[in-house]
């Protein structure tokens, strides 16, 4: 069954030549982390808006269980990659927000928060405020804020972008963890070929000019990891290399074919 | 799952994760070591300042060369402070006057604010509001407030409302352009990640917009009250029958010159409180200002 889906969705910004995505089809199912890896302005932002409701498309829907989707909504939150804890609340106030809204009582939502700082390995973090932390605990608390309002999906727009290597690759265990205990679906946008293959469960080649899907493929390389095999094991793996060349080449031809095109 | 919790890599993140990052800057220990001049270097250089001139003035009153109509010594003046405190100037105290002058700044300061923040959100979130209000403002922000000051009194007589009422145009203008600039720089990133977690639109005005606001709200607040206070000193000098500015005035009129430096001493001292305690409130109320997110 697909939770969250796009169906033949075209936009065109306003004042564009070409439209920033094209007939993009795509489905989150209950168990899926989709990851949808592409260059620059291939419209990666512009399918996550229109998932999220910050957007609507020109033509085609989008539907969340079964409904079409008008705008922002609580059953699916938003990770940002940075700029969106509220620096005038502490960590746990910042992960409560969300149910604050919706006007849990203090002593439950403060427990929830406490709960969900756990799952993400900040459990000490709670009094502390956002312009305290690293980039890194910073992203953590993010996801924590929201996993604790009982979304269903999480749509996360290069949550790690901005931290360095070594971060990164912690909080994309982290994640696995994360989505693996709270069962959550996830859609999550990167330009790393690396964090992609590792993550998705589903993985969305897209291309710019006009953004559309150009391939789609499971590598499973998550599930190793799920297993209990070490993430470095899986990254130096040579069918994973391989597959990262593969993908590689095949970023590089539409690019090329784009180009083509253009001239 | 065992095999997921004991990675090298968890174990890492989990040590990074519960160290915590110091709140303040610890200070270097050389600069320590050098002791309490380079520590509290700025607050020396205040205090030698302060003292050279009120050392200069001591001197200057006390070698005979300026008679004490033009320059009373320091002592005379503090006397005056006891005398004018106690028995009054003028029919009222020192403390009526400066009661009085507060008075009008606090009415008009509230006045100020109840207005000036709704129309600064207006004008910060509806492009239509903003383009109705914003030439009003422009126009008349720039006008020295004593330049209306004789149209007030035409039209509202010289009693106490013409008085509250020029020093709530002067901290109407910033309070409004503070409020609408403030509102209008919220993150689109945090507007949205509350949208995403339910917020209503009256909920995101009150739980995002204004709290991110806050900051350029208080400076808004803290120029205001600035000018506002300058344009009720000398509002007072033109008509007015008790306040600082009024008894500065009459004083000089007299040639009380003790009364008259004492007068504005304390009008500066006023002015200096009110800068100091609206930056205490900010840092206070936005300890997050300034900080990078
Ligand atoms: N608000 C907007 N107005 C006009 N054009 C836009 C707007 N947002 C995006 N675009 C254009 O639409 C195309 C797709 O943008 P989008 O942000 O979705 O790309 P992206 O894949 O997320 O890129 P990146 O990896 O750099 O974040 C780009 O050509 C971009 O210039
Ligand atoms: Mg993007």
């Amino acid at each position: 069954m697909t939770i969250l889906s796009a169906n033949k969705v075209s936009v065109r910004y306003p004042g564009q030549a070409r439209p920033a995505l094209a007939g993009v089809s795509l489905a989150i199912g209950p168990d899926d982390l989709t990851v949808a890896l592409g260059p620059s302005g291939c419209g990666k932002t512009t399918l996550l808006n229109l998932f999220a409701g910050f957007v609507q498309p020109d033509s085609g829907t989008i539907s969340f269980a079964g409904q079409p989707v008008t705008g922002p909504g609580a059953e699916r939150a938003v990770v940002f990659q940075h700029d969106a804890l509220l620096p005038w609340l502490n960590v746990r106030d910042n992960v409560a927000f969300g149910l604050r809204l919706q006007g849990v009582a203090k002593a439950e939502r403060l427990a929830r928060a406490d709960e969900v700082l756990r799952l993400v390995d900040l459990p000490e973090a709670g009094g502390r405020y956002s312009w305290q932390l690293s980039g890194g605990q910073r992203q953590r608390v993010g996801i924590a804020r929201a996993l604790a309002s009982h979304s269903q999906v999480l749509l996360m727009d290069e949550p790690f972008g901005a931290l360095d290597a070594f971060t990164r690759e912690q909080m994309q265990e982290l994640l696995l963890k994360v989505w693996q205990q709270a069962r959550r679906r996830i859609f999550l946008i990167t330009h790393d070929i690396e964090e992609a293959l590792f993550l998705a469960t589903e993985l969305v080649l897209m291309s710019p000019g006009p953004g559309r899907i150009v391939e789609t493929l499971r590598p499973g390389f998550s599930q190793r990891y799920r297993d209990g095999e070490s993430a470095r094991a899986i990254k130096s793996d040579p069918a994973f290399i391989a597959l990262r060349e593969q993908l590689l080449t095949t970023l590089f031809d539409h690019r090329r074919q784009a180009e083509e095109i253009a001239a | 799952m065992n095999a997921l919790e004991n990675t090298l890599e968890q174990k890492l993140a989990a040590v990074a994760a519960s160290k915590p990052v110091p709140d303040e800057i610890v200070p270097d220990p050389a600069v320590l070591r050098s002791g309490w001049w380079a520590q509290y270097r700025r607050g020396w250089l205040s205090l030698l300042s302060l003292i050279t001139v009120l050392g200069g003035w001591w001197g200057l009153s006390h070698s005979g060369i300026v008679p004490p109509l033009f320059l009373p010594s320091p002592e005379a003046v503090l006397a005056k402070l006891v005398t004018v405190s106690t028995q009054g100037f003028m029919d009222a105290t020192l403390w009526q006057h400066l009661a009085a002058s507060l008075q009008r700044i606090v009415l008009a300061l509230a006045a100020a604010v109840l207005l000036g923040i709704p129309l600064g959100v207006l004008m910060g979130v509806s492009p239509v509001a903003r383009g109705l209000l914003d030439p009003l403002i422009e126009a008349y922000r720039p006008v020295p407030p004593l330049a209306y000051l004789p149209l007030i009194v035409i039209w509202f007589g010289i009693g106490e409302l013409s008085k509250v009422l020029l020093i709530f145009l002067a901290v109407l203008a910033p309070v409004i352009i503070a409020t609408s600039h403030g509102v209008a720089q919220v993150s689109r990133n945090r507007l949205r990640a509350a949208q995403t977690l339910g917020a209503s639109r009256s909920q995101l005005l009150w739980f995002v917009i204004l709290p991110e606001a806050l900051p350029e709200i208080l400076t808004g607040i803290r120029i205001g009250l600035g000018t506002g206070w300058s344009t009720l000193v000398a509002a007072e000098l033109v008509a007015a029958t008790r306040g600082l500015g009024f008894m500065v005035q009459s004083a000089a009129q007299f040639l009380v010159t003790d009364v008259v430096i004492l007068g504005i001493v304390v009008i500066a001292v006023i002015a200096f409180a009110l800068e100091l305690g609206l930056r205490l409130l900010q840092r206070r109320l936005a300890p997050w200002h300034g900080q990078q997110d």
